[in-house]
């Protein structure tokens, strides 16, 4: 007796009648996972010509000699659209390890037996990937199954849970067919999710990335390399790639948009809302390698008579900005640039104290058209997190933050 | 009339810019394989080909460039379709066991080939009095160093310059004063003999110029340069040009062997380093041309085949892989590697080492390889749900087919004739 059952395995195996007569050999096995997501629904066996189809309940037994079966009335096998057939589907192909935060090509499929009303049932448990899957694909077939579990037992396993799989499909009736979706991957880390989208194949990223939530997918979006950020919102309708863009970062959003032909970023831009719009078009406005085309305009600024209550005030209102946010700027009522107060100065006096009295000493600011090169060298020489920007007279524009910095670096 | 014309040259002429900057963009992967084709063995079988049979060789290049692109077309071209590589989609369509013997047999044919390099890097280098003991550890390490120091780029930027250093090839002939005349009619006149050792001259010359790890090392490569469909017209015509490019070097070292050696007494030559040893009478910047040519190409194979290798078997078998990754998150892809390059650079310091035995071993391997791998392929561009509109034409399938049968053939008949030699 076994408890634990592979699928290549399971393939090929005997299947045996009421009388012990032989029927005919597995073929496949399929889930319906719109039923049960673990269960194995049904197998294909191939009796001589015919194509069979064995419902998981007409089965008594398994064993590693063949399965037996405990009731005949078996139907001729038709395809239909709610099966994910485990050879046909799954085996070989690319899928995504939720847990280990990377793709994977499946190599084997492991089943755990359980009782169901007095017969066997298979149950998905894992899938397998790594030596010992491959030890007993290759060797499936003309070496007897005993043996090669012996054969197998000195290498160490390596699974993934049948919980933590996504099985990839890029197409969108298909996928609610199988009752797939990619909720798991929407509480990965951006740079993760993004790491294994860069793995998959064009067609399946964009299956991906227009599948999850647009917040995630921007996310995930921002942290993929620039050339293939190009070609998944090309491959996305102007709809659905507007939609994302608005969740991006202005400043990210306009540099993708930049790469992206004119004719494209133009029907995305006006598939999007009209605020994130007027913030990203405004950033296309400028050179790519000045501090324009480098900034971001999502800031605080106040009003210089403000206290430091209005500034708390203002953080609260700005929580999504919060993780980049470090410097609130002061501006007089033309809008231009008057002071700078690092975040953590505001815990240094009481809610009346006015944010003049906290403002750094030099006022650091760069204007629009000036170069990358001048920006990165201030950061270094004054040790800042943020630079604020301004355009020719002076009213500020948007600020640069290090982690802008740091990529510019990296491009070199 | 007039007014439009200016207006239309302005923008043919932005047309045409916007053209090259594709080429550029795309520019690498088909360019680099197709000179990589030209590594230590190749080099050596064109060699002899020009020290026995002078000029009249030449002609087998324009089929061979034929053959060349319509087979390394196919894999630019499955690799932006479908932006995986070649070893993923046998595996996908074929099944494990398939993708798992092939590419046993690709590692076991790449390090014969990885172990000529090192004997040529070690033959090149000698003809300078640097010793192998030297040279290649030295060369095996810088090796194994600029792959997993570097990033995708610059080693592609460093491939491009040895593939611009393929050029000491056409000086080195230019050098030799061969009979230009000569060399441009038997470029385009067949001459067939009922000679054996003719035929058999003729067969290499094919062999050595399509070997199964190209097919995955440039469609990886494809893959990994992120070459999209809509970019693919460039990339064929930078596939196109790389593979011209190749037979005119092979071109060069044919008539420069044929110029200094068949001129003054044909003869067989049986290493790369006797080839340019014997042009040095004739001219001491030939000579010193052609070593570093030689030199330059061992090396740059030596670079390529075992980092191509390892990444195709992890790709295919699904262990981890890459540069990028750690030494402790891709074991199997570095330890493969760093065999790879370690056996294949030991082996030329072993003093007794049959070599040459080794190296017409993997010429057949090569041989029952190759057949696989062409109907693997043919069979997965025409697949309608792999590549959408993007499969063979009917005439082109015809082509391809032909092409695959002639390969075939040939190899074959390589592998029997090597075979034969080798049990003698």
């Amino acid at each position: 007796m076994v408890d634990l059952l592979y699928f290549t395995e399971l393939l090929g195996l005997e299947v045996f009648d009421l009388k012990g007569r032989r029927i005919g050999r597995v073929e496949d096995a399929a889930l319906v996972p719109l039923v049960d997501p673990v269960r194995v629904d049904r197998y294909l066996v191939r009796a001589g010509w015919a194509w069979l189809t064995v419902r998981h309940d007409q089965i008594q037994s398994f064993s590693l000699d063949g399965i037996r079966l405990r009731d005949e009335l078996l139907t001729p096998y038709h395809d239909d659209e709610y099966m994910l057939r485990i050879a046909r589907d799954l085996l070989d192909q690319q899928i995504i390890d939720v847990n280990g935060r990377k793709a994977v090509r499946v190599t084997d499929v492991t089943f755990e037996l359980m009782k169901q009303n007095g017969g066997d049932v298979l149950w998905v448990l894992e899938v397998d990937v790594g030596m010992r899957s491959i030890v007993r694909r290759v060797s499936q077939g003309w070496v007897p199954r005993k043996w090669i579990r012996r054969l197998q037992a000195p290498i160490p396993p390596r699974s993934i849970r049948w919980e933590f799989c996504n099985i990839v499909e890029p197409d969108p009736q298909r996928r609610l067919r199988l009752n797939i979706d990619y909720r798991k991957l929407e509480n990965l880390h951006p740079a993760d999710l993004a790491d294994i989208v860069e793995d998959l194949s064009p067609e399946e990223r964009s299956a991906v990335i227009e599948t999850l939530d647009s917040e995630v997918a921007a996310d995930a979006l921002s942290e993929v390399d620039p050339k293939m950020q190009v070609s998944i919102l090309e491959s996305l309708d102007a709809e659905t790639a507007a939609d994302i863009v608005e969740e991006m970062a202005p400043d990210e959003a306009a540099d993708a948009l930049a790469e992206l032909e004119d004719e494209t970023s133009e029907e995305i831009l006006q598939e999007m809302e009209v605020e994130p719009k007027s913030d990203v078009t405004e950033l296309l406005e400028y050179e790519e390698d000045t501090a324009g085309g480098l900034m971001n305009t999502e800031y605080v600024a106040l009003d210089e008579g403000a206290t430091i209550a209005d500034a708390m005030a203002a953080v609260r209102a700005n929580e999504d900005q919060l993780e980049v946010l470090n410097t609130i700027f002061l501006i007089d009522r033309e809008g231009r640039l008057t002071g700078a107060v690092p975040l953590g100065r505001l815990f240094t006096g009481g809610p009346e104290t006015p944010l003049k009295e906290l403002v750094s000493g030099t006022l650091l600011q760069i204007p629009t058209e000036a170069k990358k090169g001048r920006v990165t060298e201030l950061f270094d020489k004054y040790n800042i997190l943020t630079l604020p920007v301004v355009e020719a007279g002076g009213k500020l524009a948007g600020a640069i933050t290090a982690d802008d910095v740091i990529s510019v670096l990296r491009e070199r | 009339m007039t007014v439009t014309a200016p207006a239309h040259r302005a923008s043919l002429w932005k047309k045409s810019r916007i053209q090259l900057a594709l080429f550029f963009a795309v520019l690498g992967p088909g360019f680099i394989t197709a000179m990589v084709d030209n590594d230590s063995g190749g080099i050596l079988t064109y060699s002899q080909a020009g020290a026995r049979w002078g000029y009249l060789p030449l002609w087998t290049l324009l089929p061979i460039t034929v053959l060349l692109i319509i087979t390394q077309e196919m894999n630019s071209r499955m690799g932006a379709v479908t932006g995986k590589g070649l070893q993923d989609l046998i595996r996908e369509e074929f099944g494990l066991r398939a993708t798992f013997f092939m590419m046993v047999t690709l590692v076991v044919t790449n390090l014969t080939n990885v172990m000529a390099e090192f004997a040529g890097i070690a033959g090149s280098l000698e003809l300078f009095g640097i010793s192998r003991y030297i040279s290649v550890p030295i060369c095996a390490a810088g090796v194994w160093f600029l792959i997993v120091r570097g990033t995708y780029r610059s080693v592609e930027k460093i491939f491009l310059f040895a593939s611009a250093l393929y050029i000491t090839y056409i000086i080195s002939a230019v050098l030799l004063k061969p009979d230009w005349k000569e060399s441009l009619i038997y470029s385009f006149k067949p001459v067939l003999m009922l000679d054996t050792d003719y035929i058999v001259m003729l067969i290499a010359m094919v062999g050595t110029s399509i070997a199964p790890w190209m097919q995955f090392y440039l469609q990886a490569a494809v893959v990994e340069k992120g070459v999209t469909v809509k970019e693919y017209g460039a990339s064929r015509f930078e596939v196109i040009v790389g593979c011209i490019g190749t037979s005119v070097i092979a071109f060069f070292i044919i008539v420069a062997c044929a110029a200094a050696i068949w001129a003054t007494g044909p003869r067989d030559i049986d290493d790369p380093a006797t080839a340019a040893l014997a042009l040095k009478p004739f001219g001491k910047y030939a000579f010193v041309l052609f070593s570093a040519g030689l030199f330059n190409a061992s090396l740059f194979a030596a670079s390529i085949l075992p980092l191509s290798t390892a990444y195709s078997v992890c790709e295919g078998l699904g262990f981890e892989s890459g540069v990028n990754k750690r030494f402790s998150e891709a074991p199997v892809f570095y330890w493969l590697y760093t065999l790879l390059i370690a056996v294949g650079a030991g082996v030329v310091l072993l003093p007794h080492f049959p070599l040459v035995k080794m190296i017409l071993f993997s010429q057949v391997l090569n041989g029952v390889l190759l057949p696989v791998v062409l109907i693997f392929m043919i069979k997965l561009i025409n697949k309608k749900e792999l590549m959408g509109e993007w499969t063979n034409s009917r005439f082109y399938n015809w082509v391809s087919w032909v092409s695959i049968v002639l390969i075939i053939g040939l190899t074959a008949a390589l592998a029997g004739i090597t075979a034969r030699q080798a049990w003698k």
